[in-house]
């Protein structure tokens, strides 16, 4: 274990440099968070991932995000284990039937302000699930949505700059004192 | 004894490829359940259709398969499960789907309908949606027992399910579980879409086996047509599918070490894990290798610059995993977690034909590349590694053996692959045409089921992931553990939900 450590040490960090937030990202967030919510939550956000109906894809890219190239608790984001501690709701699938109280509860649960980000092509419009008799086909169906990160799945760098953009957009305009 | 002896038989469909399919009646049904209940065959799947019923067999050393069909008189045909176990939760399914009720089962619960859909049994005879009721939990009873609910959001980034735990302080009595909230009405999307599209879906039904899925698929549609498949694109077949063997392996034996609170270990596979999620994009265009096979061959060619990539990684492999082992074997507080916990009794793993490291872990030593075998594996040199223990470090041991042998068979690809094309013309309309098809994943058998119409579009598919035969064995693994003790149980099953209920 010892070596295992000390070459980690040594080697220096795979940690790769931080990519720009995606401008699309930041148009959608232009227009969703207010000015108090933004000065309150400051640069550190919660992150609660709720999958609706997944295939998993998406729950893997978004584990990848702590690995030792992404590292995503450098930027302030920490994922939790409750709602209830979260500012952020990452909402995968196309959000099946079975599914719509869970992730209404779990919206419900997590206490303002917050935020919520459809992550992958199926929590935008069902993707290739859409028109299922069990699927409703879009978490906007059910909760309301701030930020769309598109991909199937999305990879670790695109969800990292939808995500960065959400933080500088939370960010931004905070009290200078 | 072969396979379908005592079992009589009305007619065999010709059209079923590469393994007979029979008609039955209900002496031929009652007669392999008979079978099942001597351990003599082994179920490998359970499924509806329109009126029928289809049974998946294969003999316990798992070379020869057979379906047989019941044709279901009165929308009824008699209960597999009632008289062995495996086949209960498939019937419970059956019933929600396609309203075929299993007469005599011991357990008439819904399973994958949750009362939220606007209809009832979408896949058969359809009808207004079943009325809301409450589930009702297998009971337990005795002195200072509680009960624990969890999910179906869990604390962490996995899929959505809900475990019942009874529990007498902190040891489990009783674990159910209770699943279908992922379900996205698969197979009845499947129906109608052509071949491409299909394969599409297939992909994402558990996107974590993406390659396995859609390989499974696609050689069950080949050997519904007859196609062959250029030699090019089958190695690279096998080449998609180990890589993903590799990352998926990686990632969970550090999941496995961080659910003991073990986080060097996750930190350092995850590394790995990300530099083969790399190469399989610097090689086919797309980190998890969706959407690359396709009937008949494959989407894209290995990328010039693949071949070096996949030496590259291999050779980090080589550098670095051997320490990890090291470390997984040496650490005393690792191990005193994972030895002894969470143990599958041979007997129950060779009851549920539990394949993929669980299975293997419980001495059963099967491998779908082995037996029955495909190409290109019939022609490469690999062994399938088989432990006793059962408990979570031997499946953690069977990932790490089975990690070396994913390096030795990229090698042997790498060594053999053959120029040429990558994929062959489909005929547009024939006769309709049947197919089955089984390929190991890395948790395990995929089987896939499908039945073409003349215009060569898909008219009924069934996918059934390795989990419908393991998350069984998960509840009986935790009994007398700790509930602590679940989430290190549950990450070495690493189950898919997703795949499970579609």
């Amino acid at each position: 274990m010892r070596r295992t450590l000390l070459q980690s040490i040594v080697r220096g960090p795979l940690t790769e440099a931080t990519p720009e937030p995606d401008e699309a990202a930041l148009a959608e967030l232009a227009c969703s968070v207010d000015h108090a919510a933004r000065t309150r939550l400051g640069r550190s956000l919660a992150i609660r991932q709720v999958d609706a109906g997944s295939c998993n894809g998406c729950e893997l890219e978004i584990h990848a995000l702590n690995n030792a190239f992404y590292d995503i608790e450098r930027f302030g984001f920490r994922f939790v284990a409750s709602p209830r501690h979260a500012d952020v709701l990452l909402v995968t699938g196309p959000v099946t039937k079975n599914m719509r109280e869970a992730l209404n509860r779990a919206y419900n649960a997590a206490p303002d302000p917050k935020w919520v980000v459809a992550v992958g092509g199926c929590a935008r419009d069902g993707g290739l699930f859409a028109g299922s008799y069990a699927c409703l086909g879009g978490v906007s169906q059910v909760i309301p949505v701030d930020l769309h990160i598109p991909g199937c799945p999305p990879s670790p760098t695109q969800l990292l700059k939808g995500l960065l953009a959400l933080l500088q957009h939370a960010g931004a305009n905070l009290p200078s004192s | 004894m072969a396979l379908l002896d005592g079992i009589p038989c009305s007619s065999a469909v010709t059209s079923h490829r590469p393994w007979p399919r029979v008609v039955v009646d209900a002496d031929g049904w009652q007669k392999a359940i008979d079978r099942l209940v001597a351990n003599e065959i082994v179920l490998l799947g359970l499924w509806g259709d329109a009126d029928v019923v289809h049974m998946a067999l294969a003999c316990p050393e798992g070379d020869a398969i057979a379906v047989i069909s019941l044709e279901c008189r009165g929308g009824t045909f008699p209960s597999v499960g009632a008289r062995h176990a495996p086949a209960r939760r498939l019937e419970r399914a059956i019933s929600d789907l396609f309203g075929l009720e299993a007469a005599g089962t011991p357990d008439d619960r819904p399973w994958l309908d949750h009362q939220r859909w606007d209809c009832a049994h979408p896949l058969g005879k359809g009808g207004r949606p079943k009325q809301a009721i409450p589930y009702r939990f297998l009971p337990s009873e005795g002195e200072g027992l509680h009960q624990v609910a969890v999910g179906p959001v869990h604390a962490g980034i996995i899929e959505p399910g809900h475990f019942r735990f009874a529990a007498n302080g902190e040891f489990v009595v009783r674990l159910e579980g209770r699943l279908g909230y992922v379900h996205k009405g698969i197979e009845a999307l499947m129906s109608g879409a052509t071949l491409d599209g299909a394969a599409r879906l297939a992909c994402r039904t558990s996107g974590d086996s993406a390659v396995a899925y859609s390989y499974a698929f696609v050689s069950a549609v080949e050997s519904a047509l007859q196609i062959e498949v250029p030699a090019r694109a089958v190695y690279l077949r096998a080449l998609a599918a180990e890589l993903e063997r590799l990352g998926n392996h990686f990632g969970d034996i550090g999941a496995i070490c961080n659910d003991a609170s073990f986080a060097l270990m996750h930190a350092q596979t995850g590394i790995l894990r990300e530099r083969c999620l790399r190469v399989a994009e610097t090689c086919f265009g797309h980190r998890l290798m969706m959407d690359l096979i396709l009937p008949g061959g494959l989407a894209r060619d290995l990328a010039v610059d693949g071949h070096a990539a996949v030496t590259g990684l291999l050779a980090e492999i080589d550098r670095a995993f051997p320490r990890l082992i090291e470390l997984y074997d040496k650490t005393a507080s690792l191990q005193d977690r994972t030895v002894g916990t969470g143990v599958v009794k041979p007997a129950y793993a060779r009851l549920f034909g539990a394949g993929g490291y669980v299975g293997r872990a419980s001495g059963r030593p099967l491998d779908a590349r082995r037996s029955p075998g495909y190409a290109p594996y019939r022609d490469l040199s690999f062994e399938v590694p088989t432990l006793q223990e059962g408990d979570v470090n031997a499946r953690v041991w069977i990932r790490i053996r089975e990690v070396e042998q994913s390096v030795q068979l990229i090698r042997q690809i790498l060594a053999q692959l053959p120029a040429g094309a990558i994929r062959a013309a489909l005929p547009s309309s024939g006769e309709p045409a049947e197919g089955l098809a089984l390929v190991e994943a890395f948790r395990g058998d995929v089987l896939v089921w499908v039945r073409l119409d003349e215009d060569r579009r898909i008219a009924r598919c069934h996918l059934r992931d390795a989990s419908w035969f393991q998350w069984p064995l998960v509840e009986a693994a935790i009994e007398g553990n700790i509930i602590a003790d679940f989430p290190l149980c549950n990450k070495s099953f690493n189950c898919s939900y997703s795949g499970h209920d579609l």
